[in-house]
């Protein structure tokens, strides 16, 4: 699975760009699942109860005879990451940008970017260095307008880049053992974990949607629609989360390597309680450590699922993860694979929501 | 001219019904039905004359900043509060029209005489400004102007000269630097003053916009409450439940001079607006391409918004439902949402021009 979770996250993907994302998780989609596009770049994935090919429209067989009928679940993992805007090419050849999501300035400095490429993956393309204007009170972080990226141009005319192009932060992958650090594991990790759930999942009772989202960075704007159109009876969100086991750090009771974290609350969702104790007695049945999560600030695609329509029952499955919004975001494998395991667990059998 | 009458009635948010009633009179000809929702959206079909099964939507927003009043005071004065963004520091000393019988006052507060070091360093807020209708006591302010009634800035639409100045007193450079630009048309650019071209340019142009027939079913939304939360937007985009949608918008041109290098968000004289993104959504990439590629093959002065800035209907109507790629086009003008905006007729006819052009050629974009 490490080298599905490199090329994912080594794939240029901003918010409004994860057409190379999608077609790199496009190829990797097994068989057994028919993937469509939604009308605002979602890729969503479909496998009819029984687990013999999704053949069917957007009901492909709910409820059935029984106490222990197949529910239509649908899972989601955001494609985009955070980047950068171009706003203007000033007269020295210089850049001055937006942010694309949630950039903070610190992870910024002295940090390189890099816009689309010819790659099958958008790599490639022109790179930059994050550059400062001079600061007069050191003891204060510059706002955002102090930054510019600096191409090696000299005026606008041999700037590779125009208004309206966007960056992504530009770093490798790095295999440290137990420990995997990259950018955008916020969220391709996310992505891994739903690719890898479809290949080790063998049959199951439950109609299941796997959904590649667009746009959650910069407002959890695809996930919406995408769950309009899907009408689950159930959602989860598979996103990252924060930790608190880093020096001096803030109190939060999840760390890397304890395992995937149950999601109780963030800063925009309550998660269903009855959602959250399908994930909490799967961990249990199946021997698998977990962690029990509230983040104080930040939020994942489950929120907007939530409240679509007429409401979804609605929970998250974290990926701790440590320097999360910097270009070297660091998860656990060992985690990851956990997350794998819960989620084939949880979905290859009946689902009974409690409360 | 309609985009006089337009500019020059009351509108503010929830209180839309004088443009909705002039708009009505103007597209009732020129469309197969037309319809007012319960929010008071006025939506108007012009079926396609064949050749495509999509139905696109084109929507304007008819409401307008301006302020409320929220009651009397015994010494006859009216209190205020504003409806959507509105810089305090355009408000005092404005002369305003309250309500539909555009009863005449000013904002007014403490002379300069009076104000200690502090007042006079701070900006006022809404609540420590007051409208004065002249009325001598409470009764009298509460006959000219109830609580609800909505007033805006007493601008009237006109048309000026040349930015830079006209004839030999002018500044030379100025006039040759305004007249080399982008825009700039033989005689000097065509620049007109009023209040509320956000959005009355808009709505203007897809009144126009509607004496075309094209491919596809086109549905025009002249849309309430932007201003205050994009809430009508969405409303209309629901029930009509498009396959694409392009909003027609004013959007600002900051242009002050600086001593930084900094690019304004958009610029008079220099073409139709496309937003690539902005705060509230990011642009189809398709049609983006669509209307670019349109206007430069056309040879439409077009630019493009800086990215980030501001929001509009579009916001709101691209997550509707399953989600509705969606563009917007604006005509930029100076000193929006303030009492007198700028903008160039000739940015608001390329905008005329490029939402015909690509809307022609918008079945290409969204084949099958």
């Amino acid at each position: 699975m490490k080298d599905l979770i490199r090329s994912l996250t080594e794939c240029f993907g901003p918010s409004g760009h994860e057409a190379a994302v999608r077609e790199l998780i496009r190829r990797e989609i097994p068989r057994g699942w028919e993937a469509r596009v939604d009308a605002l770049g979602s890729l969503l994935v479909h496998r009819a109860p029984g687990g013999t090919g999704g053949a069917g429209g957007r009901h492909g067989g709910t409820g059935g005879t029984g106490a222990a009928a197949g529910r239509r679940i649908m899972l989601a993992a955001h494609m985009d990451e955070i980047g950068v805007v171009v706003t203007h090419v000033d007269q020295k050849g210089f850049v001055r940008f937006g942010s694309v999501g949630g950039v903070m300035q610190l992870p910024l400095l002295g940090g390189r970017v890099q816009f689309a490429g010819p790659e099958p993956n958008g790599s490639g393309g022109p790179t930059g260095v994050i550059g400062l204007e001079k600061v007069d009170d050191a003891s204060r972080v510059p706002a955002m307008d102090k930054f510019y990226i600096d191409m090696g141009a000299s005026s606008p005319g041999d700037c590779p880049v125009n208004v309206g192009d966007v960056a992504c932060f530009h770093r490798s992958f790095e295999d440290l053992g137990n420990r995997l650090v990259a950018k955008a594991m916020d969220d391709r990790i996310g992505c891994a974990v739903l690719l890898q759930v479809m290949k080790e999942l063998d049959a199951s009772p439950n109609d299941l949607w796997l959904v590649f989202t667009v746009q959650e960075e910069v407002g959890l704007r695809g996930a919406g629609p995408s769950g309009f159109g899907i009408e689950p009876e159930i959602a989860l969100s598979v996103d990252v989360t924060l930790t608190g086991d880093t020096p001096e750090c803030a109190p939060m009771a999840v760390s890397l390597g304890a395992g995937p974290a149950v999601k109780i609350k963030d800063g925009g969702m309550l998660a269903h309680a009855g959602v959250k104790d399908w994930l909490f007695s799967t961990a249990q049945s199946a021997s698998i450590p977990c962690q029990r999560e509230v983040l104080v600030r930040g939020t994942t695609d489950a929120t907007a699922i939530q409240v679509s329509r007429a409401g979804v029952p609605a929970g998250c499955l974290s990926i701790p993860s440590r320097y999360t919004h910097s270009p070297s975001e660091m998860v656990d494998y060992g985690d990851v694979q956990g997350a794998v395991k819960l989620l084939v667990r949880a979905l290859s059998e009946p689902v009974e929501l409690h409360g | 001219m309609l985009l006089q009458r337009l500019s020059e009635a009351n509108g503010v948010s929830g209180r839309e019904e004088a443009v909705r009633a002039i708009l009505l009179e103007e597209i009732r000809g020129r469309v197969d039905s037309c319809r007012v929702d319960r929010m008071g959206n006025l939506i108007a079909l012009k079926k396609g004359s064949g050749g495509s099964a999509l139905r696109v939507l084109v929507a304007a927003h008819m409401d307008e900043v301006g302020l409320v009043i929220t009651g009397a005071e015994d010494s006859g004065v009216l209190r205020f509060a504003t409806v959507g963004g509105i810089d305090e520091r355009v408000l005092p000393a404005r002369m305003v029209w309250i309500g539909e019988r555009r009863v005449p006052g000013v904002i007014g507060m403490k002379p300069v005489h009076l104000l200690d070091k502090g007042e006079r360093d701070r900006v006022p807020e809404a609540r420590q400004l007051y409208i004065d209708v002249g009325a001598s006591g409470k009764a009298e302010a509460e006959k000219l102007a109830g609580k609800g009634e909505t007033v805006v800035f007493a601008t009237e639409y006109r048309t000026l000269g040349s930015p830079a100045g006209t004839g030999a007193g002018g500044d030379a450079a100025a006039g040759a630097a305004a007249a080399s630009g982008p825009g700039a048309a033989a005689g000097g650019a065509r620049i007109v003053q009023g209040k509320a071209f956000d959005d009355r340019a808009g709505c203007a142009l897809l009144a126009a916009l509607l004496t075309e027939r094209f491919p596809f079913d086109l549905v025009a939304a002249f849309t309430v409450q932007e201003e205050v939360g994009l809430r009508g937007a969405q409303v209309a985009a629901w029930a009509e439940k498009p396959d694409a949608a392009v909003v027609l918008e004013c959007t600002g041109a900051n242009e002050v001079p600086s001593r930084r290098d900094l690019s304004p968000s958009t610029r008079l004289g220099a073409g139709v607006s496309i937003t690539i993104r902005d705060a509230s959504f990011i642009a189809d990439p398709r049609l983006v391409q669509l209307f670019a590629s349109t206007a430069r093959e056309k040879n439409i002065p077009h630019q493009y918004k800086q990215p980030n800035i501001g929001g509009t209907d579009a916001g709101a109507i691209h997550r509707v439902r399953e989600g509705v790629p969606s563009i917007t086009l604006a005509v930029p003008a100076r000193y929006i949402h303030s009492p007198a905006a700028l903008m160039d007729l000739s940015d608001f006819e390329a905008a005329a021009v490029l939402v015909r052009e690509g809307l022609e050629r918008l079945p290409r974009a969204f084949p099958g």
